[in-house]
């Protein structure tokens, strides 16, 4: 069985990203920077009905204008449209103006049909249909544990809560998108995705090439988070645009195409029962949940609701309960994966009612969290985050903050149970005479630091400096690997560039009679290789990864009472890491997540227009994200354990921040905000200052 | 006898506008707006550019750079698209979050915000143009340190704010850093380490408050 070396130089060390002088210095090369020989713009043009019958789509005049060398249709000259946004044609020319013209010039004909675009309508069964023939909100499915009703009578104490959560977007800063071109030899596309392999099959599969014929790079992205993985209906769109144009095209989404067409989180209406014994051990749990998926994760052959549900009663031990989900469909974009898939909608759920009942109970939050959290390794890291956060001294009876601006505490849970490493993870090295080495994976770094991952592993291995590795990733012509999807890159590359490594140590010491090929040894033992590098392929191996990963996350808060401003002072997150690789780049992914999760927790939210069907927020300027100066204090804990291997922890790092500032929150004015984000006007409306908004 | 000039039609005339106004009120007013009409035929009779590409000359990290760009492509397009000066990126292309942040003089600026043809005859350094002979600048340097990135795509936007900061404010609080980089949007949730990198940047060292536990 292979391990990990017990003293290490680099590995559980810092090393700075070695793609860093490239991303600083701006001769990183981005999916969207591609200026492939002769390049095309291309552009989409979208409905601007929720719904509607196409009839006829004219291209004519749009071929007409000057500049304009490509057309294509989306699906075809009639089509039904089932939200505002959806694809009907695109266009290539030789300047973005040119294309704006040109989409301005395509003629739609087309017939509006009654839509529906939030949940509470669609759940209504004379809601209009998203899909013809499903129902919008399907019979919701149950999972039933233990006799909940008798439990219930037996409970101390037993709360009741609604707690819902928004459609998040994804928004990374680098849109989604391609350069596409297709010649007779096939299709090279330079796409911005989180997996290379998934755009190149999705891409042969729509294209109906042979797979071999497809090459997908990606030399560096700007961000995914889950929206990212296939080619989407616009990498299609520019394949098609690059053969009729005979030349390649670039089509990078819009940010409001990002925000309408490409995915997002999807919402959250828990009713939430919970009941305890005078103690705050868990008796009972009952909920039920909808949310919706837009028009559907499964997407066009699916049809109906689907693809909303969330784990529940999430983390915690409950011997009696019973869950009811279903999802519904709206005329909106369709959901796709983000960032730990409904794990932060069900943290804030749970979360948020066992505070409720701790108060109920009159007992302290976090040790009723320590009395039904089955979890040793979460049990151990409340213990350790509670005395660092100053828990037992902060701690104050809910609303007893004196003064205009209130204090608060909370503290929330996670798990991220579907992490692991993909299996099926290659890759090759070419050592040369002259001992320099390059390693090539085809995976992608969607912003983690996976050349830094594989470049500080193979250092520790061989006994060089991490500079001295040379790092190939993002093209689907080297050895495969997975998606960057799931907190499984980390997991799965480290173990196959430590199975590379070992083979290369064992290759060399037998070439050069050497015992020992590392370090000091190195340039000598290549000197023996001869003329041709040495190559050396290698896989994932079992025994140096594990999974699951999971933390905690401390929050304090101010609330201003008169405005209803909720300023985040700190953050603390305790998260086991396994085997850390880099302490830097782990940091920042935790930083991240807490980032991404305080803007689910306060200011993110797709608004839609019940009357006209239309997203009203499809920017940066409408759509809040927290910017630096919102961003409290963030204290890190990383809980080393080497005896793990390597684990994946971008998901995690993002799952309880919402629930632990809620929490925070309800501490601080001593009611509970029942739904994100927690906006100044929710605050002013459960204190009774101002009337609850109304939809 | 009648008056040719209705003195009520719509809410004003303009003769009730400048009777309104007294004599020397008029007087003024009949001067500017003399005035008004005396710059609008000056500017009338310059010539009319675009619509059709016209010759434009920016002054990029010190070097000319000559294009034939029509009039409303954008400072930001004409870096990205028409030469391969593509440090500066797109995130929005409506001046919300400052990926294409470069330097006009020493103001950063939104270059997706101001139409290349404006932008004639400045100064005009994007990230591409920190590094002085292979070197990389103090900000970028400390944005590597201290791993003020994940993806990397709104880091130019970020180190160019930096690095208009710091060119005016040699010891900045973190209120400054804060201010400076209001205008820049940050997904992969960098924040704190570009903080950290302006200060390190500054020549002031803050520690990281992380530690790491081993779990036993």
């Amino acid at each position: 069985m292979p391990s990990w070396p017990a003293e290490t130089k680099y590995i559980s060390h810092a090393t700075a990203r070695i793609d860093g002088a490239a991303k600083v210095t701006g001769k990183a090369r981005y999916s969207s920077d591609i200026q492939a020989n002769g390049w095309l713009y291309g552009m989409i043009l979208r409905s601007k009905w929720p719904a509607a019958k196409i009839t006829d789509i004219n291209l004519d005049k749009a071929l007409q204008v000057p500049g304009i060398k490509a057309a294509v249709l989306s699906r075809g000259k009639e089509m039904t449209i089932r939200y505002y946004g959806e694809e009907i044609a695109a266009v290539a020319g030789t300047s973005k103006q040119a294309c704006l013209d040109a989409l301005r010039a395509i003629e739609v004909t087309a017939q509006p049909l009654p839509f529906v675009v939030r949940e509470n309508d669609a759940i209504k069964s004379d809601s209009p249909r998203v899909w013809e023939n499903a129902a919008n909100y399907p019979a919701p499915r149950v999972r039933q544990n233990g006799d909940v009703d008798t439990a219930f009578g037996q409970c101390a104490a037993v709360i009741e809560g609604s707690y819902s959560t928004p459609i998040q977007i994804h928004n990374p800063m680098e849109t989604a998108g391609n350069t596409v071109s297709w010649t007779d030899e096939g299709v090279t596309a330079w796409s911005s995705t989180q997996g290379i392999s998934s755009v190149r099959d999705g891409l042969a599969g729509s294209l109906k090439l042979d797979h071999s014929k497809v090459r997908v790079i990606t030399e560096y992205m700007g961000g995914g988070f889950g929206a990212k993985f296939g080619p989407g209906v616009e990498g299609v769109l520019a394949a098609k645009l690059s053969k009729e144009a005979k030349a390649p095209v670039r089509l990078m989404l819009t940010r409001f195409d990002q925000a309408l067409a490409v995915g997002n989180r999807p919402s959250s209406f828990q009713k939430i029962k919970l009941g305890a014994a005078a103690d705050g051990t868990f008796l009972a749990f009952e909920a039920e949940n909808y949310g919706t998926a837009g028009i559907g994760a499964g997407g066009d052959g699916g049809g109906g609701g689907g693809g909303a549900d969330i784990p529940m009663p999430y983390l915690y031990k409950v011997p009696n309960t019973r869950v009811k989900q279903a999802a519904v469909a709206v005329n909106a974009g369709s959901a796709r994966a983000f960032r730990a898939p409904g794990n932060p909608p069900a943290s804030y759920g749970i979360e948020s009612a066992i505070d409720d009942l701790a108060v109920k109970l009159g007992l302290d939050p976090l040790e009723v969290r320590l009395k039904n959290d089955p979890n040793k390794i979460r049990q151990r890291e409340y213990a350790l985050g509670a005395e660092k956060f100053g828990w037992k001294q902060k701690y104050k009876k809910p609303g007893s903050s004196p003064g205009v601006v209130k204090t608060g505490i909370g503290c929330a849970g996670a798990a991220w149970p579907a992490g692991g490493a993909s299996r099926n993870t290659h890759g090759e090295a070419s050592i040369n005479p002259d001992g320099s080495i390059e390693f090539r994976l085809g995976v992608q770094d969607i912003g983690t630091g996976t050349r830094t991952v594989i470049a500080v592993v193979a250092a520790e291995m061989l006994g060089l400096k991490p500079e001295q590795i040379t790092v190939k990733v993002g093209d689907t012509r080297f050895p495969p690997g997975p998606g960057s999807g799931g907190s499984t890159t980390c997991a799965s590359i480290s173990p196959t560039v430590h199975n590379i490594c070992t083979k290369a140590l064992e290759q060399l010491q037998t070439l050069s009679g050497l015992a020992d090929a590392r370090g000091a040894n190195w340039f000598a033992a290549c000197k023996k290789i001869g003329i041709s590098p040495l190559l050396i392929s290698g896989q994932w191996v079992e025994g140096l990864s594990s999974s699951p990963a999971g933390g905690v996350q401390f929050a304090e808060v101010e609330v201003d009472t008169e405005t209803g401003l909720v300023t985040v002072k700190k953050m603390l997150g305790v998260h086991d890491c396994g085997l850390i690789i880099d302490t830097l780049t782990l940091e920042s992914q935790i930083n991240g997540g807490i980032i991404m999760g305080m803007g689910y927790a306060l200011y993110e939210e797709r608004v839609m227009d019940d009357l006209s069907g239309v997203m009203l927020n499809p920017n940066f300027e409408t759509y809040k994200l927290p910017g630096i100066a919102d961003v409290p204090e963030i204290e890190v804990v990383l809980i080393n354990m080497p005896e793990r291997g390597v684990i994946g922890i971008g998901e995690p790092a993002t799952v309880p921040t919402a629930g632990a500032i809620a929490n925070a929150v309800a501490n601080a004015i001593g009611v509970r905000v029942g739904s994100l984000p927690i906006t100044p006007a929710k605050i002013l409306a459960a204190l009774g200052k101002v009337p609850p908004a109304t939809a | 006898m009648k008056n040719s000039e209705p003195e009520n039609l719509g809410a004003h005339s303009r003769r009730t506008f400048l009777k309104s106004l007294g004599t020397v009120a008029a007087t003024a007013a009949t001067a500017q707006v003399q005035s008004v009409a005396a710059e609008l035929h000056k500017v009338n009779s310059e010539k009319i550019i675009g619509p059709d590409a016209v010759p434009v000359t920016l002054t990029v990290n010190g070097e000319k750079l000559k294009l034939l760009l029509e009039p409303r492509v954008t400072l930001l397009d004409a870096l990205r698209n028409y030469s391969s000066l593509t440090g500066a990126k797109e995130g929005c292309d409506r001046a919300s979050c400052g990926a294409c942040t470069v330097l006009l003089g020493d103001m950063p600026i939104y270059s997706c915000q101001k139409l290349a043809i404006e932008a004639q005859g400045v100064e005009i350094t994007t990230v591409e143009g920190l590094a002085k002979d292979g070197k990389l600048s103090k900000v970028q340097q400390a944005f590597i340190e201290k791993d003020a990135l994940q993806c990397g795509y709104c880091t130019p936007g970020f180190v160019m704010s930096v690095t208009a900061l710091l060119k005016k404010n040699f010891h900045p609080t973190a209120d400054d850093v804060k201010h400076a980089c209001a205008g820049n949007l940050c997904r992969c949730g960098a924040h704190p380490h570009i903080l950290q990198a302006a200060f390190k940047a500054a020549g002031v060292e803050h520690a990281a408050k992380t530690e790491v536990v081993n779990y036993a």
